[in-house]
């Protein structure tokens, strides 16, 4: 049984680990400490994102809003800077309590109105991407102090890799998730509630307030991932990161979560998370391939996975069966 | 022949309302927003500009409300459009002529539909995951087609599709109008449309009152990526080139949209074409006042989540029922109206 549940996350790592190897094999010099470090540093803010992600699939909904509420947060996050003498600590903390609270009234439509969250997201992605343009069209730069302090914090490996504070809250975040999903209370809830909203119900969990809280962190993470790309672009722009809800998916299915909630670990999206990035650093290394074959190969990969769960599913359904000894034809 | 039309009437009357408010406030910030001119053998004027932008989305929603209809989504449009425009266009620039082009596009659509039909029927992929796999590899698919470049060609016949009249009226119009009351035949004159319905309602007991649902679900899958290709041609004829990775961006969402709008239930079951497409004028009517009113374009993406919400807050089932209650405990109890709310919640599950 342990088996079994385990068995998507040990084949996203076991994947992680082969297309490794065969980089190395191909190219050793990405065996260095700097293409690990960049492998963190360039993919911090889609990894943050797909922290919440994990929690919203877990919990068997979608959230499709989060590319906008990133935009929305390194625009915002520019214009107030721009604009208002602000410390840009007190304008994180600002645009963090925004994006959460933006994700809790998603939530809370989703499930006072008993909406899908598809369509409640969508119309969430509209609204953010529209405010975003609505602050400003243009790419605004950032230029303050603080910022320049912010991105020359590292830590240097004596071989040279660079692991930059933006790679250290990305790992921070996927710890304190891996915990939360994991360790507590609200953890086992949002499990709960993705195996089957019904059964949650009758066994008396708090559907209202769990609801709201897994929007209302992924929104927030959408506004931590947004600070992190305005750190990692010193800008803000209002049409950046178009898309990002797919990669964030896309990282969370191929990190073995099923996408029918109840089952999966936050630990496989960040593989999912590395396998994507790798994927594009082959790409660079390569210097011959084009650049779409990245969608290509995540999209195979994505279709590779979804089968996977499924033959599991039908493996599991099957031995269930004949365990019971009730074979009926169906 | 009365009783069937004035149930017609009295579904889509909510979409026509609306409609009609979009466009009385069109004509309130432009009043000549209804004058038509007839000059180089081509009908000019905004009401024209509506239908014919509105093409697309319009193509789009007629695949996306059989697909919802059973209980689906199809992510993929927006990718396919881009793949059967890239299609097209590459095999005019390699001199064929237009017709084998837009088969080529069409039979492009067709796979793609088949392929998330596939999926979807035979190996039963929830809907959303299986068309996702397609809406994140179709742009590269179409890259790679176009070799990362932006397609342009000059070939007449292709062109015509997207940009050209007949009989003074733009093709596009023409294409989205035929192909919708050729599929509304379809669906109402046979007994399909209630076949598809039946699936949407509970897929099992349909299976088991002697529907075939998986030829049916792939058959759906595959119109909406037939109506996704007609769609990308004329997109891509329209601007005379195929953009892998512009064509059809975000389209899929307005499509959903005006489905949603056009009154039809995500959870599957009873549709009707006619009003997605009122819906998807709906759409175009508002980006229409927001352009002529001079707002700032910004507002667009705003006034269509808010337009969004007001939507799902009324299709609420919650909402529903509270007007039903509202309705029944009322001084006045209409005789012939308190059933039908309960009736369709019923059907929703």
């Amino acid at each position: 049984m342990i088996r079994s549940t385990h068995l998507p996350l040990l084949v996203t790592l076991g994947t992680f680990v082969l297309a490794y190897a065969l980089c190395a094999y191909d190219y050793p010099s990405m065996l260095s400490t700097r293409v690990v470090a960049n492998l963190l540093t360039d993919n911090a803010f889609l990894g943050i994102a797909a922290v919440g992600m994990t929690f919203v699939i877990l919990s068997g909904g979608i959230d499709l809003s989060i590319g906008s509420v990133i935009a929305f947060t390194g625009v915002f996050l520019a214009v107030i800077l721009r604009d208002t003498s602000i410390h840009p600590l007190a304008a994180f903390m600002l645009v963090l309590i925004l994006t959460t609270a933006f994700g809790a009234a998603m939530g809370a439509l989703i499930h006072y109105l008993e909406m899908p969250p598809f369509i409640v997201t969508l119309a969430g992605m509209f609204l953010a991407r529209g405010a975003a343009y609505v602050l400003s069209t243009e790419s605004v730069p950032i230029t303050h102090e603080f910022y320049d302090v912010l991105q020359g914090l590292y830590w240097k490996d004596p071989s040279g890799g660079r692991f930059r504070l933006i790679g250290g809250i990305m790992v921070l975040t996927f710890l304190v998730g891996i915990l939360v999903a994991h360790r507590t209370r609200f953890g086992q809830n949002v499990y709960a509630l993705g195996g089957g909203g019904q059964t949650a119900k009758l066994m008396g969990l708090p559907l209202a307030s769990t609801t709201i809280r897994i929007y209302a962190i992924s929104g927030g993470l959408a506004g931590l991932s947004g600070i992190v790309f305005s750190l990692y672009t010193s800008a803000g722009y209002s049409l950046a990161t178009v898309g990002v809800e797919l990669d964030a998916i896309a990282a969370v299915v191929i990190g073995g979560t099923l996408l029918t909630g109840g089952y999966g670990f936050v630990a496989g999206t960040f593989f999912g998370i590395l396998i994507m990035g790798l994927i594009q650093t082959y790409i660079v290394f390569d210097g011959t391939l084009s650049s779409w074959w990245t969608k290509i190969v995540i999209g195979g990969l994505l279709f590779a996975f979804i089968v996977l769960q499924k033959g599991l599913t039908w493996a599991t359904q099957a031995r269930r069966r004949t365990a019971t000894g009730s074979a009926a034809a169906s | 022949m009365a009783g069937p039309k004035s149930s017609v009437l009295r579904r889509i009357m909510p979409q026509l309302v609306i409609l009609g408010a979009a466009l009385l406030l069109n004509v309130l910030v432009f009043p000549d927003f209804f004058h038509v001119d007839f000059r180089n053998g081509r009908l000019f004027g905004n009401v024209i500009d509506v239908l014919n932008r509105g093409a697309p989305v319009a193509l789009l929603c007629i695949g996306m409300t059989l697909v919802i209809a059973t209980r689906g989504i199809d992510l993929s449009v927006g990718a396919v459009m881009a793949i059967a425009g890239a299609t097209a266009a590459s095999v005019v620039t390699d001199g064929y002529g237009w017709g084998t082009a837009l088969l080529a596009a069409l039979a492009a659509g067709a796979l793609c539909g088949l392929w998330n039909g596939v999926l979807v029927a035979l190996l039963k992929i929830q809907p959303i995951v299986a068309t996702l796999v397609l809406m994140v590899a179709g742009r590269g698919i179409a890259q790679l087609i176009t070799e990362g470049k932006i397609l342009t060609f000059s070939n007449e016949g292709l062109i015509h599709l997207g940009a050209g009249t007949i009989l003074g009226v733009p093709t596009p119009i023409l294409i989205w109008m035929a192909l919708g009351a050729a599929v509304i035949w379809v669906v109402r004159r046979t007994a399909l449309g209630m076949l598809i319905e039946a699936i949407g309602i509970n897929e099992r007991s349909s299976r088991l009152a002697g529907i075939n649902s998986r030829v049916l679900l792939v058959c759906v899958y595959l119109v909406s990526g037939l109506c996704a290709a007609l769609a990308g041609v004329i997109v891509a004829a329209d601007i005379k080139g195929a953009d892998a990775n512009n064509a059809g961006l975000w389209l899929e969402l307005d499509a959903i949209l005006a489905v949603v709008i056009g009154g039809n239930s995500l959870l599957g079951g009873r549709f009707s074409i006619l009003a997605s497409l009122i819906g998807a004028l709906i759409i175009q009517s508002v980006n229409s006042v927001i352009l002529l009113s001079g707002m700032p374009p910004e507002f667009n993406l705003v006034i269509k989540a808010l337009l969004i919400l007001a939507i799902l807050v009324i299709q609420s089932p919650r909402i529903t029922y509270l007007m039903y209650m509202l309705r029944a405990s009322g001084p006045q109890p209409q005789p012939d109206r308190p059933p039908m709310p309960k009736a369709r919640k019923e059907e929703a599950r």
